[in-house]
């Protein structure tokens, strides 16, 4: 009986798939093997009605991109015997589904989207002929309305150009930026206090390297900042010009002592102008969280979002940066290095999290070999605590505060007397009530560096090559020009030594190079 | 001299005012969490004490206690709901030992609870274990017969609600189970004009572990880089392995468009950070899967991740208390191809707002089954729709002797006993 009826069900069938998939060619196919096939009883004219059938099928389904099957013409066809009662449809189907190898369905439809050419898609009227059949279904157990999803398989739509489009893209980080914008807004610091940055300064051939770093880390900080510029030896044009091209808000303040040559007086030359800033900040009421930022100095973004979080006063960890920058490192025992302990500053903290002393850095391994001179080819090392690992509440140093602890000194009874200011604790009465931020020192939120040229080092003026150069040079000898004897001789012997090391390495390198070529004449111009 | 007089009085109030707007300005300035209404009201908070009286049937201990007993997986699953729902009740305010002023009766029969051995729970006898629990009930109490089920209420978590089928075209077959044609069904399950979705029923998120979710969150202040996120399978190769049957070829078409889009961070790898990488993306994908339903939404309202659902007709759970348009995004399945430029052209101030709505306590609370029960989650949730439901209208209770049920309807594999 279903046989009888195929011719008919392949026209109808054809005809739908004509009229939605757009494929004539397809259509017109199906349409003569429905109508050569016929319902005959002739088993040879079956059995290659069959394969054509399959043969069809295959191609279509080629042509559609997903699986056509065979069984959709049963199906369709039978669609509106189905519903009318529901256990011999449920009979019918079982019959029907050993042919197929997969789960088939009472419902089956072909939903034919996916391709580039379907410019339309019209839904298929098979699903018309679903829809009532679904009705009779429906209006058994309930009298509501259809629903248009309909179950079975469907087209895995895929478009032309599955590749990102750079236009959406650059929407999508832009949205991705205001979205974590508001999240800092949310979750961040709430109420962001502005940052005064402390940096003490001089003319000399490494400012502008320093500088131009610890302006660029300062551009990048979140928050609203004032950068206070403390530079020995009165303001000069050419630090003024760097700080205005940083588009920070600026404070330039001189004074008036020139920058020492030596280490140890250079140290305490920065403290004094750093309490200098310290006084004119407070003059100037200026409110916020001052952090000291020393040129040479390197500072993670961290620092700036820790620091917002400070009371009064505050102590973070500092990694301590001491290069050698000499040929020679100092000679460490197995043992020494042992016991090597970390190259931080910072608050140590008991269990309860709270401050119990200081870590420093353990200048012992470096004793007698350390530079004393700005400049000199030797590390340099940090004295006690640096002012670099401490952050204060410039109410703190104000006159009057409301909610000023009374363990703060007032500042001007501080280096009123010439004494060495040593490190910020001595602002205070009490050392124990510094805060210790940074996950109580764990991590390290800065890292301290001095590297600089000698002190007498020539530089292009503001880095402007004017005049242009008219002797070239060499890049191997650099002319380092004369100052005190000593100094100078042992230098160049240094330098010297340096030279002959790398030219007899590499001497020996080559020597040995060509030893091992087999070929001739290949002796190469290594250097 | 009335000036100076003034001036002096007009400082403190003006001050004052300068204050308070200061103080208003800071608060709002903090926290931006929007209240949520649905269509029924701001009912999220709805405390479901006092509105409504539930009679929990004593039903013997093969059809809950003893199948937990078997296999105590059914316990972390996501159809878990039903056994969570049957102890809050027990132990909670609006359970009452009297059933005669009882507004609601709940017969805990854990239909879902029959696993395989890989976990996957068997519907195949569900059928036969509600009738007979229901034969038990309308056999030793009065309650059922006088209603034939109108004021009973069933928690039926599994793939297609009622219909107890796995497979969608035999669940759409088999249809409701005729003996809870009157009863209200509270399923995970939802989709408009669905056969397996009744009228009236109260539709619920899947059980996700909470415990397991609260100790993967990261802190908030962690920036959301990534701008999709999705983890699952796209093609069931296993039980659907031409593709096209599988979440109607939705989830193949979102691997087929997007896997060469940066953008979209989606795979089929289960990664331990799978928690914690939700918290750190904008939207998260929702398709269907084999049911439209999935535990991924969840996943994404607690994790504060907008939920893209991709499921045509969905009904999301609690919908008439919480507003699922404003909060998630809803893609059409044959919009599919086009879900980068839908995302992306979405306007700031709407992303904005879903997160806003998506950070509110109460809204993570209401998609949580926590152990012990705690105001605001779903527990409470499924109270209130209950209560929202009450009083029963006038056709609930039958004249004596009137039947409606036919307790011969369906197949006959279920009419065994069980």
């Amino acid at each position: 009986m279903m046989k009888s009826l195929l011719p008919q069900s392949q026209l109808r069938r054809a005809a739908a798939a004509g009229r939605s998939s757009g494929g004539g060619a397809a259509s017109g196919g199906a349409d003569g093997a429905g109508s050569d096939g016929g319902a005959g009883g002739r088993a040879p004219a079956a059995s290659t009605f069959w394969f054509l059938l399959h043969a069809l099928c295959c191609l279509v389904s080629l042509f559609l991109g997903f699986r056509f099957s065979r069984l959709l013409f049963f199906l369709l066809f039978s669609t509106s015997e189905l519903y009318s009662t529901s256990s011999s449809s449920s009979a019918v189907l079982r019959a029907t589904t050993t042919t197929t190898t997969t789960t088939t369905t009472t419902t089956t439809t072909t939903n034919t989207f996916t391709l580039s050419f379907a410019a339309t898609s019209n839904p298929p009227p098979s699903t018309l002929a679903n829809h009532t059949a679904l009705d009779s279904a429906a209006a058994g157990t309930s009298g509501h309305t259809q629903s248009h999803v309909v179950v079975g398989r469907h087209g895995i739509r895929i478009r032309p150009w599955p590749h990102p489009d750079p236009v959406e893209v650059m929407r999508a980080h832009r949205i991705m930026e205001r979205v974590q914008e508001e999240q800092r807004r949310w979750y961040g610091v709430k109420e962001p206090r502005q940052v005064l940055v402390v940096t003490p300064t001089y003319s000399r051939a490494f400012q502008a390297l320093h500088l131009t770093g610890l302006l660029h880390s300062l551009r990048n900080v979140p928050y609203p900042l004032t950068w206070i510029v403390v530079e020995a030896g009165g303001t000069t044009n050419a630090t003024a010009s760097l700080l205005a091209r940083s588009g920070l808000t600026i404070v330039h303040i001189p004074f008036p002592d020139r920058m020492p040559h030596d280490w140890a007086d250079r140290h305490a030359t920065e403290n004094r102008m750093r309490l200098h800033s310290l006084r004119v900040i407070r003059e100037r009421k200026m409110d916020g969280v001052i952090v000291f930022a020393d040129d040479s100095n390197v500072h993670s973004m961290e620092l700036f979002d820790e620091v917002q979080k400070v009371q009064w006063m505050g102590a973070v960890s500092v990694g301590i940066l001491a290069h050698t920058g000499a040929a020679d490192q100092p000679r460490l025992s197995e043992e020494d290095k042992q016991n090597m302990p970390l190259p931080v500053q910072g608050p140590a903290c008991n269990s309860s999290g709270q401050l119990a002393g200081w870590h420093t850095f353990n200048s012992l391994p470096f004793t007698g070999k350390t530079a004393t001179v700005v400049g000199e080819a030797a590390p340099v090392l940090p004295r006690g605590l640096e002012w670099a690992g401490f952050v204060l509440n410039s109410r703190m140093l104000w006159k009057e505060a409301e909610g000023k602890p009374d363990w703060v000194k007032d500042l001007d009874a501080v280096g009123e007397n010439g004494e060495e200011v040593e490190n910020p604790l001595i602002l205070l009465n009490d050392p124990s009530s510094v805060e210790p931020l940074g996950n109580c020192g764990k991590k390290v939120l800065l890292w301290w560096l001095r590297v600089e040229a000698r002190a007498d080092s020539k530089f292009p003026q503001g880095w402007v090559i004017e005049p242009p150069l008219e002797v070239v040079v060499p890049a191997k000898r650099t002319p380092w020009p004369e100052t005190t004897a000593e100094h100078s001789s042992e230098l160049l012997n240094t330098k010297q030594d340096q030279e002959d090391r790398r030219l007899s390495r590499t001497n020996r390198s080559s020597r040995s190079r060509s030893t091992t070529k087999r070929k001739g004449g290949v002796q190469g111009q290594e250097n | 001299m009335a000036l100076a007089l003034l001036r002096p009085r007009l400082m403190p109030s003006a001050v004052a005012l300068a204050l308070l707007l200061v103080a208003c300005s800071g608060v709002a300035r903090g926290q931006d969490t929007e209240r949520i209404e649905g269509s029924a009201g701001d009912v999220l908070e709805d405390d479901p004490v006092g509105r409504l009286k539930v009679y929990v049937y004593e039903l013997p201990t093969k059809y809950n206690k003893k199948m937990v007993a078997k296999d105590s997986r059914c316990l972390s699953h996501m159809f878990a709901a039903e056994i969570f729902m049957h102890r809050f009740l027990v132990s909670s305010a609006i359970r009452t030992l009297n059933p005669e002023e009882a507004d609601w009766f709940y017969t805990p029969v854990y239909t879902t609870c029959d696993l395989t051995p890989w976990g996957h729970p068997l519907p195949f006898k569900s059928p036969r274990i509600m009738r007979s629990a229901i034969q038990f009930i309308s056999s030793h109490w009065p309650y059922w017969n006088r209603t034939e089920g109108a004021d009973h209420f069933f928690v039926v978590p599994h793939d297609f609600g009622a219909c107890f089928h796995y497979q969608e075209e035999k669940a759409i077959e088999r249809g409701i189970l005729p003996l809870l044609r009157r009863a209200t069904l509270v399923q995970t399950f939802g989709q408009k004009d669905h056969v397996c979705l009744k009228e009236g029923s109260i539709n619920i998120p899947p059980y996700a572990p909470p415990q397991k979710m609260k100790t993967h969150l990261v802190p908030p202040e962690t920036p959301r880089s990534i701008f999709v996120y999705f983890r699952g399978l796209f093609y069931d190769t296993a039980n659907d392995p031409e593709g096209g049957y599988y979440a109607r070829g939705a989830r193949a078409s979102v691997w087929e468009n997007f896997k060469n889009n940066p953008l979209f961070d989606i795979s089929t790898d289960h990664p331990p950070t799978y928690y914690e990488d939700m918290q750190r993306s904008i939207f998260c994908l929702c398709p269907l899967g084999w049911a439209p339903w999935s535990p991924r939404l969840v996943e994404a309202v607690v994790f504060g991740c907008i939920p893209v659902i991709i499921a045509d007709d969905i009904v999301l759970p609690f919908a008439d208390a919480i507003p699922w348009d404003e909060i998630g995004v809803f893609v059409a399945e044959d919009d599919v191809p086009k879900l980068d430029t839908i995302l992306t052209s979405i306007p700031m101030e709407v992303i904005l707002r879903k997160q806003r709505l998506l950070a509110n306590p109460s809204m993570k609370q209401a998609m949580l089954f926590p152990q012990p029960a705690q105001p605001g989650d779903a527990f409470h949730q499924i109270l209130n729709g209950l209560a929202r439901k009450l009083p029963h209208d006038k056709g609930v209770h039958l004249n004596p002797g009137q039947k409606v049920l036919n307790w011969t309807q369906g197949p006959v594999g279920d009419l065994k006993p069980w």
